[in-house]
Formats: structure tokens, sequence, C-alpha cells
């Protein structure tokens, strides 16, 4: 399985490690009011779709970015891949 | 007649190899089998169940009978089948499953109770008592039916694992494959060409036909000429691609050097992770038989392999052979061996309109009803509009069609489709993504078609990834037309075998359709039909034909079971690919490591790292007396340790501190620059996960450090949080750990040591209290950093300098320090000095345990977010109660025992009464008895408490009382002084 990384081109996935949802970059406001319940949600509650699902890996044996890949659970392909750090600059308002 | 002239083998050297220790010769290009057959050998081996002798059925890996074990010792290797072992000097190879002689089998007895062993004998006899399935019938069972014997020894030989890339990878070098990767090559795609023999050509090998009107293998040799020509193409032979994966991954494996007596220096094998961007599979046809009584004679082959045999390899074990077909294709055994010599006594055709292509009797619409032999073939029983009669011959050659190798097109749930007029099965259109079945495999059979289907495979592969790859020349070939007769068994009262090396015969599933075992996957299961080691290539459609008859249906309705990699058995040492014993894992060594191999140190495995456990010294006779002996001379001198394999984090950046702040609960913003703090971190979910220090060594420069088992995963963690959760922090980080060689200099003389190695630095207590650190140089200008930390209680630091220094660093410690008693110490000691303290390790940050705890509460802080802060302050962490203590055993010379459940005195002893458990213990030099550190329920309110630490798994309870988790100095005044 090859991974497109953005920076470095199609890198196999043994160099990667998986996390798993990428919905772990949406970290919530601690100070908000329901933060303990929606710190609930964000540690312990995933979707676990058939069909696109998008992914963190860490590139841990390459240039340690972490990835947000796209990839069809049913198919196994990948569909594309961006650097975490863009989708979370993007999530606060800030250009990469 | 054995030998005939021609073939392919290089008769001017000749090979000796034993069989059963009678020594034998062939020459080089010969198989075992091959060589065997020319020798007139039949007999090779004895069957699976019954014990009936059996011989070589086929010419490649689909063979099921002609199963030997190789080489002797460490190197035996069962289950080699004899037709693909390539022969060379000093072969050695033995039968199977026989006793005490392959012509002489005791066990053959087992043939005479055969009505016992049908289908299903196994799930109805041994039933019951149940408790003897496993202590009696099982074994007794395996030791009966059998196929070889493992060595018991550990594998002496290397294999290696590499990965390549190509556009298109062609499997089979066959004349469809070789117009494939000719095709493409000449294109200028990246190419790889995998054969799992190890001669290209494939069936043009094995056959008479020519191409432009010359031999078929001037053609093949022509062409490998032109391929060492082309860069683009790499040739594998003796590789067989074994498995299709996920985007376009292919398994295969190379054996390098199993022609060879001993691969030497070299691997044995390797294994290739192929990733192709397209693949053509043309991995040819294989032949199947026809099913008749007593089918299974030594000499009954099939009908392409006893042409392959003569032709290729000019071996033939007898003078007069006959044919039985269903199919235009025997006829060519025919022709062919008859040109070679051999009488044919006829060719029995199934077809009633059959004719003679040659010189032979051809016995139309006929059919053979039984064998005669006894340990080989003498004689076929014909029956045919003419009458029954029975003819001598010594070999048969039998051909029921040929049924394409789509293994590899079915192994992503590719579902092959049945084709009436070829009455075969055809890759379907739902096969792994980019593969393109081409030849044989794609039910192209005649020469030509093979030819013309592989080069246009090859261009429409490459038109699909925007290579432009024109048909390249092709030679003129036989085209002849495929007819057939669809004829998969012969009607009779005695056995008929379909799955030779499972033994499993027309009435096994005539029984499982009886007992309604009719689909596909239960007939599979219940009868074993094609489950050995050659997964039944020669023997599933038949089954399955044989099952459509019974059912009613159509073949192509009955369908066929999936599948799977591997094509043909892998072992399990290539698979490893090398990554056995010590080469498991990377095995990382710290920078003192060979220092203390040389002081005789006893290691320990720590993660990947190899740490010093403990240093014994002459006369001592118990790793307790060297550990006593390093922890006290801690307490009294001075030691050294090896540290650097704790986790060490360079972290930079203007918002380096507001970063360390979010990591850490506790508050590393306010720590002044050339101070040192202890850091906990928490995981998201509120639990404690890590501790370490966190040095500052500029405003925007912090070195911080992990334990050594979360080293990785800690760095991995700030890195998730510096990229996807504050991205907009300046903040960079690197792991440091290798970089860094760091050794612990404790002890109440360990001030005066370092004195004598820095340069010019003071180190005065004023200048450099507890829980600072610094940049410097020492022992004459090399650069390192102090920090004044202390893991076991005393005066003690932590000093780094650059990896490749760390040795000679130990070895000038060591020499300046021995007129004070300095002792290196390894992991024991390390462990009983941080016991005696009080400190938190890995068990009892194990996951369970909140800061409260641990006892560090209050460093959570309350005014800032960090990982972990909302969620440790939720109502289950925040009420956990139990808290770290000290304990000691009530009676002089009791035991504390690590993961012993505390409990109330007079408490029940249940899961439900646990009041805590025990994390560490050791014994403790310093306070002369065992120690150990556990959580307590309200353990802080409990000081003076006696509890009961019961054991309940190994048995046995002590008293012990509750003290505070130090037992060194806890005003602290040995590390501020």
């Amino acid at each position: 399985m090859l991974i497109p990384h953005p920076l470095l081109g199609p890198r196999d996935a043994q160099e990667f490690v998986c996390l798993g949802d990428a919905r772990l970059i949406e970290r919530p406001d601690p100070a908000a009011a329901d933060a303990e319940a929606a710190f609930c949600d964000y540690v312990f509650l995933r979707d676990n779709p058939a069909g696109v699902h998008r992914e963190l890996w860490f590139h841990e044996h390459g240039d340690r970015s972490w990835l947000v890949v796209t990839r069809d659970t049913v198919t196994h392909a990948v569909l594309g891949a961006e650097l975490a750090r863009d989708v979370a600059l993007a999530r606060v308002g800030r250009a990469p | 007649m054995t030998r005939l002239a021609g073939g392919l083998i290089d008769r001017t050297q000749t090979v000796t190899f034993t069989f059963d220790g009678t020594r034998y010769q062939g020459h080089p290009g010969d198989t075992l089998a091959s060589a065997l057959l020319a020798a007139g050998v039949r007999l090779m081996g004895r069957s699976f169940k019954y014990h009936r002798p059996r011989g070589v059925f086929a010419a490649g890996s689909e063979e099921p009978n002609a199963l030997v074990e190789l080489g002797s010792g460490a190197r035996r290797e069962p289950n080699s089948r004899a037709t693909t072992v390539e022969l060379h000097e000093g072969l050695e190879a033995h039968s199977q499953n026989r006793w005490p002689a392959l012509s002489f089998d005791a066990l053959a007895v087992n043939d005479l109770l055969a009505p016992f062993f049908t289908a299903g004998f196994y799930y109805k006899t041994f039933m019951w008592p149940k408790a003897f399935w496993e202590r009696l019938y099982e074994p007794l069972i395996r030791r009966a039916a059998g196929l070889g014997r493992l060595s018991m020894q550990a594998d002496p030989d290397a294999y290696d694992k590499g990965f390549l890339h190509c556009d298109l990878l062609v499997v089979g070098a066959g004349p469809s494959g070789l117009a494939a990767a000719l095709t493409a090559a000449r294109a200028g795609a990246r190419v790889i060409l995998a054969e799992e023999d190890f001669r290209l050509g494939g069936r043009l090998l094995a056959e008479t036909g020519t191409l432009d009107g010359a031999p078929a293998v001037d053609w093949v040799t022509a062409l490998e000429a032109a391929f060492a020509d082309l860069p683009n193409l790499r040739v594998m032979r003796r590789t067989t691609v074994f498995g299709v994966f996920d985007h376009g991954v292919y398994g295969a494996v190379e054996r390098v050097a199993d022609h060879r007596r001993d691969p030497g220096e070299g691997v044995r094998q390797t294994l290739w992770r192929i990733t192709a961007r397209r693949a053509v599979l043309a991995a040819g046809a294989t032949e199947r038989p026809i099913a008749f009584a007593d089918n299974d004679r030594p000499g009954i082959m099939l009908a392409g392999a006893m042409r392959a045999y003569a032709n290729r390899w000019a071996a033939c074990p007898v003078d007069t052979i006959a044919v039985y077909t269903n199919n235009d294709d025997g006829h060519r055994t025919a022709v062919d061996l008859l040109a070679r010599g051999v009488q044919v006594a006829a060719v029995i055709d199934a077809r009633a309109e059959a004719t003679a292509r040659g010189d032979y009797r051809v016995i139309a619409g006929g059919a053979v009803t039984g064998t005669r032999g006894r340990l080989g073939l003498s004689a076929i029983e014909v029956r045919s509009d003419r009458g029954a009669e029975r003819i001598a011959c010594g070999a048969l050659g039998v051909s029921g069609g040929w049924n394409p190798n789509l293994h590899l097109a079915s192994h992503h749930r590719g579902r092959p489709l049945w084709d009436e007029t070829l009455q075969t099965f055809l890759p379907d259109a739902h096969g792994p993504a980019g593969l393109v079945p081409a030849g044989a495999a794609a039910g192209a059979f005649s020469t030509a078609a093979a030819l013309s289907s592989g080069a246009a495979a090859a261009t429409r592969a490459l038109g699909e990834i925007g290579i432009d790859a024109a048909p390249c020349a092709l030679p003129e070939a036989e085209a002849a037309p495929w007819r057939i007769a669809p004829v998969f068994h012969v009607p009779g009262r005695k056995r008929a075998w379909v799955d030779f090396q499972n033994e499993v015969t027309v009435k096994d599933i005539a029984l499982a359709h009886a007992e309604n075992m009719r689909p596909v996957e239960h007939l599979k299961r219940y009868t074993t039909l094609g489950m050995g080691t050659d997964q039944g290539k020669t023997a599933n459609v038949t089954g399955l034909a044989v099952m459509a008859e019974l059912t009613g249906r159509t073949i192509g309705e009955t369908g066929t079971t999936v599948f799977r990699p591997p094509y043909t058995p892998v072992s399990l040492s290539v698979l490893g690919g090398g990554d056995t014993g010590p080469y498991f894992r990377p095995r990382r060594l710290p920078p003192t490591h060979r220092w203390a191999e040389a002081q005789g140190a006893v290691f320990v495995e720590v993660g990947q790292w190899m740490r010093a456990q403990y240093f014994p010294r002459p006369g001592e006779t118990h790793w307790r007396q060297a550990v006593d002996r390093e922890a006290a001379a801690v307490r009294s001198a001075v030691g050294l340790c090896d540290v650097t394999t704790l986790g060490k984090i360079d972290v930079q950046g203007a918002d380096a501190a507001a970063f360390l702040d979010r990591l850490y609960c506790n508050t590393l913003s306010t720590l002044k620059v050339g101070r040192v703090r202890y850091g906990l971190m928490l995981r998201e979910d509120g639990f404690a996960y890590d501790d370490g220090t966190a040095a500052r060594f500029a405003d925007d420069h912090y070195v911080v450090t992990t334990t050594t088992a979360n080293a990785g995963l800690v760095y991995r963690n700030m890195e998730f949080a510096r990229q996807c959760l504050w991205p907009e922090l300046d903040v960079q980080i690197v792991s440091t750990t290798d970089a860094w060689a760091q050794i612990a200099v404790a002890g109440p003389k360990a001030r005066t040591l370092l004195a004598r190695i820095v340069d010019g630095f003071d180190l005065d207590n004023a200048a450099f209290p507890f829980m600072a650190c610094s940049a410097l140089t020492v022992c004459g200008g090399l650069r390192a950093r102090l920090f004044r930390i202390s893991f076991s209680g005393e005066l003690a630091y932590e000093i780094a300098v650059p990896a490749r220094y760390g040795q000679a660093l130990m070895e000038r410690l060591m020499a300046r320090g021995a007129d004070l008693g300095v002792t290196p110490y390894g992991t024991e000691a390390l462990s009983v000095l941080r016991i005696e303290k009080g400190h938190a390790a890995g068990a009892e940050l194990n996951g369970q345990t909140t800061a409260a705890m641990l006892g560090l509460g209050r460093m959570v802080s309350q005014k800032k977010d960090a990982i972990g802060a909302v969620m440790s302050r939720r109502e289950g962490l925040a009420g956990d109660a139990g808290r770290l203590v000290g304990l000691r055993p009530v009676e002089d010379g009791g035991a504390v025992v690590g993961g012993a459940h505390l409990f109330a005195e007079g408490a029940a002893r249940t899961l439900a009464g646990s009041e805590g458990w025990i994390t560490s213990s050791c014994h403790s030099p310093h306070v002369g008895a065992a120690i150990g550190l556990g959580f307590l329920e309200r353990g802080d309110a409990r000081m003076g408490e006696v509890v009961v630490a019961a054991n309940p798994l190994e048995g046995g309870s002590a008293r012990l009382r509750v003290v505070p988790a130090c037992f060194v100095d806890p005003e602290g005044g040995r590390l501020r002084d």
C-alpha cells in the first residue's frame, strides 16, 4: 500500500503509523461550558464508516509529518493525502 | 527405454544424486522427477491415507503425488515437489509416509480398510469419549496419515526481502508472457518478468511445435539475448508470484539458492514485494485428469506432463505407453512420443468421432475402466463399442482438458466463469484492479493465440497508464482450434481418484452429496478436496464437475471455492525475510555498550535497547550481591550509569514555553533559564502518561526528557500536538535521544569527581544548585550539558556529551574517580535507588493511575489548559482514592511481592475487597530489608497501618506496614547540599 505524501511522493505504508479518525484534529474548546462532555466524545467516540474515511497517519520512519489520508475502507483505495498541519491551520482560519 | 534422444538437458555434464539412499545420475537441466523417470523410477511416494504406491503425476508445481523430503539435518525440507526440484550435485531426497520401505509399506493395510475411511470418517468415528480426541485419536491419526517430517531444528539458512517497483509485472514466461514482456519492454516501460521455472519458455519448452518454422526454443534463446539489451526489463527466474494484495502489490518468492547444495554465505530465498502499476497474468494452464477406477498407479500421469518429460527432459520410464483423452491435445502426446521412439499401444479417445494423427491405434468413443500393476502400471482395461479389452502398457497419459491458472485473478474475490465451449473456468472481469489475464490463463490455448493475447494484454495494460506500446512482430505458430468433449470421470464400482494428495475419490464426492454437503465450500471441507499442499490444482474442477453431475446443475452454477494466496506453498522462513532471532527488531545499543561488555556487564532488553543490568565482580555468585554493592556505592561514594536511553526532545521557538505548558499538566513557562523542573504529562483521557524533566537553556530553548519506554510515543504525540492541535504556535521539535550520550553521576562524591573533568566550571552549590542546568565544556573543550537532577536521592548530576564521546567520557570518569571508589551501576541498582526514594517509574505510570494517586495532584495546574486537564477533573478520575505509599514487612525477613493485592486485615480476599496493589519491590540495602511501593485506598491517611498483601495466583500472603513512599532522606538534604 502506497501513501501519496504531499511532499515526498508515494511512500510505502510501512513507513507510517496510523492513528485513526482525522477528527482528532478537532480538539474541543476546554473553556466551553460543556467541555467535559465534548472531551468525552472526542476521546472515546469514533465513527466507523464503510466507505470514504479521513484518517491521521504519521510518517514516523520518514519526515515525521502527520498526514490526513482519505481512504475508502471498502475498496482500500487511497483517494488522497494532505498535510495535517494545513488542515489544522485551515480550521483556525489561517493560510498554510 | 528410459533416456530418449534430444531434450533440453546438458549431456556434457553428469550430476549424481540419491533417492532413498540409492545413487542415480542425471544432467543439468533435469528436475528430480525427470531424472528419476529417466532412471526408470516410477514409484516415488506413498499416498496420504491409504498408503498406496504413487508416482509422479505432473511436470510442474501442480504435482500432487511426488512429494519428497530434501536434504538432511537442519536442512531437511519435507513435502517438496520432485517436479520443481532442480537437480544438482549431491542432492539428497527421500520418499515420505512409508515404513519400512517405499516398496513395502506396512501401513498399506489401510488400503484394505478403505471402505471405512470415506469422507467424514474422522468426524463420525472419533466423536467420543470427547477427551480422547486430543490425547489419543489425533496423535494416532497424525502419525498414520501424513506427509513429511519437520527437522525440528532451527533453519540454518539466511533469507532476505526486497522491494521492487515497475510499470508492468508479467507473471509467467511462456509464449504469452514473453510476448507481453517484449511488447512492454520495447515500449520503454519498466517491466518485471517473473517465471517460477528455472528456464524461460513455459510450454514452449515442452512442445514440438515450431515458431517461424524453427524449434520454439530457438526463439526463446534469441529473445533472452534480446532481453539482455533491455535495461528496463528485469527477468526473474525461479520466482513465483504467489499472491495479489491491495494497491497493485504482488508477493513473490525467488528461490535464489535452492538449486545449489549449500547457499553458502548468500541467501537461500528472497521475499519480494513488487508494486506494479499494471500486471499481466500469463501463468498458463494446468491439465486436469479424467477419473477412472484405480487411476492412481505409478506410471499414470497427465498427458501433457508425459509429453513434457519426453520433449524437454528426454525422459520416459517405459517402452510402451497409452493415452486416454477427451480432447485433441492428448493426441500430441502420442505423436511426440512415437517420434521419439516410444511405442504407443493405443490412444483411447472419449469422442466417438476421434481419428488418429499419426501411426497409432485410436479407440474412439472408448474409456479406461481399470488398471493393473502393484507398484507400477502394467496394463489398462478399456471398454468401447467393440467390447472390453486389456492393453499392456507401463505408462498412461491422461488428458481431461486444461484449467487456466487464474488463481491470482481471483485473489480479490474475482469469481471464475464457466466457459461451455472450452469446458473450463475463465477469469471474470472483477479480479484485482490492473491485472490483465492473457494466454492460456485467459483461455487462449493455441500458441498463436497465446502470443497475440500476451502482446495485446501488455498494450492494453500500458495504455491504461499512458504508455503507448505497439504490439511487436510475433512469430508464426500453430493455431489449432480447441476441441474437447465434457468427460470428467468414468462411472464404475471401484475407487476413482479425483484429488490424489488428499485421497478424495468420486465415491467420496457422492457420499458428500448424499449427506447434503453439496455447496462447494461444504464439499471442500467435508471431503478435504483441494486442501493439500497442491491446493487441488489438478483436482478441483473435476470434483466440481462430479458434484454438478450429481446435483443436476451446471458446473457454472456449482461454482468454485475461493482461491487465496499463496499460489504455491511459501515457507515461513522466507515470509520472515530474515527478521528472526536478533534481527526480529532493531537492537539499539547505548554509547557505552562496548565498554560495559568489556566490564562483564549482564544486559537486559529494555524496549529495543540493550542496557547493562548489573556489573558482577569476581567472587560475586548471586546477582543481588552485585546490585547491593552498586546501590551502596551510590549512597556512600559515587556511581555512574548510562542513562542515554531516556528520551530527549529538543524544543525551540518563540512559543516553546507556551507549547510545553499545553503538553505538561504543570507549568513550565515560568521556569527560569538555567533551571530544570520535573514535568508530568497526562493522556487526553486524564490519566498520567509519562514523566521527565524539562531544562531551559534559553527563553526559546528547552530540552525535555521522557521515560525510555515512551520516548518514541511521546515524540509522536508532541508532533501531533504541534502539527494538528496548535499549528499556529512557533515551535520546532526534534528527538535528540541518539545524539547525546548521557551519564548519571550520583553519590556524595559526585561533585568531587565532576570537578576533575569540567573546564573551570563552578560546581559550587550556590553557583550550580539542585535543579540547575548549563551548557559547558569538559575534558579540555568537549561540548557538554550538565543537569543537577537526581533519581537516586543523592547529590547527583547527569552529564551529556555528543554520542560519539559517550564511551570516552565513561572511561575518563572511571579513571579519574578510581580513588573515590567510583562504581558503574546498572538498571537493577537504578531501580533499587529509585524505589528507596519513592520515584515513580513504568510500574506506577501504567495507564491506570492519576496524578493524584501518584501524590502529584497539586501539580495539575487549574489555571491553564493542557492535554488531559479537562478529563482529569471528571468525577470518576478525581474520585480515585488510591495513593502511592511505601510498604515494609511487619515480620523480620518478610518479603514484598510485586503484583500482590492489598487488603485490610481480616477482609475477604476478593477482587471487590482489594484496596490496592504493589507496583514495585526490591531488597533495600539502605533499609536492610525488603521494601515496596504500591497504591492503597486513602493510603496517605493510613501511615503506620498494617495491611495484608495477598498473592492468590501463587498463593501466600504477608503483613506489611504502610509507610511514606520515601525510604531515604525524606527531607531531601542529600540532593540539595
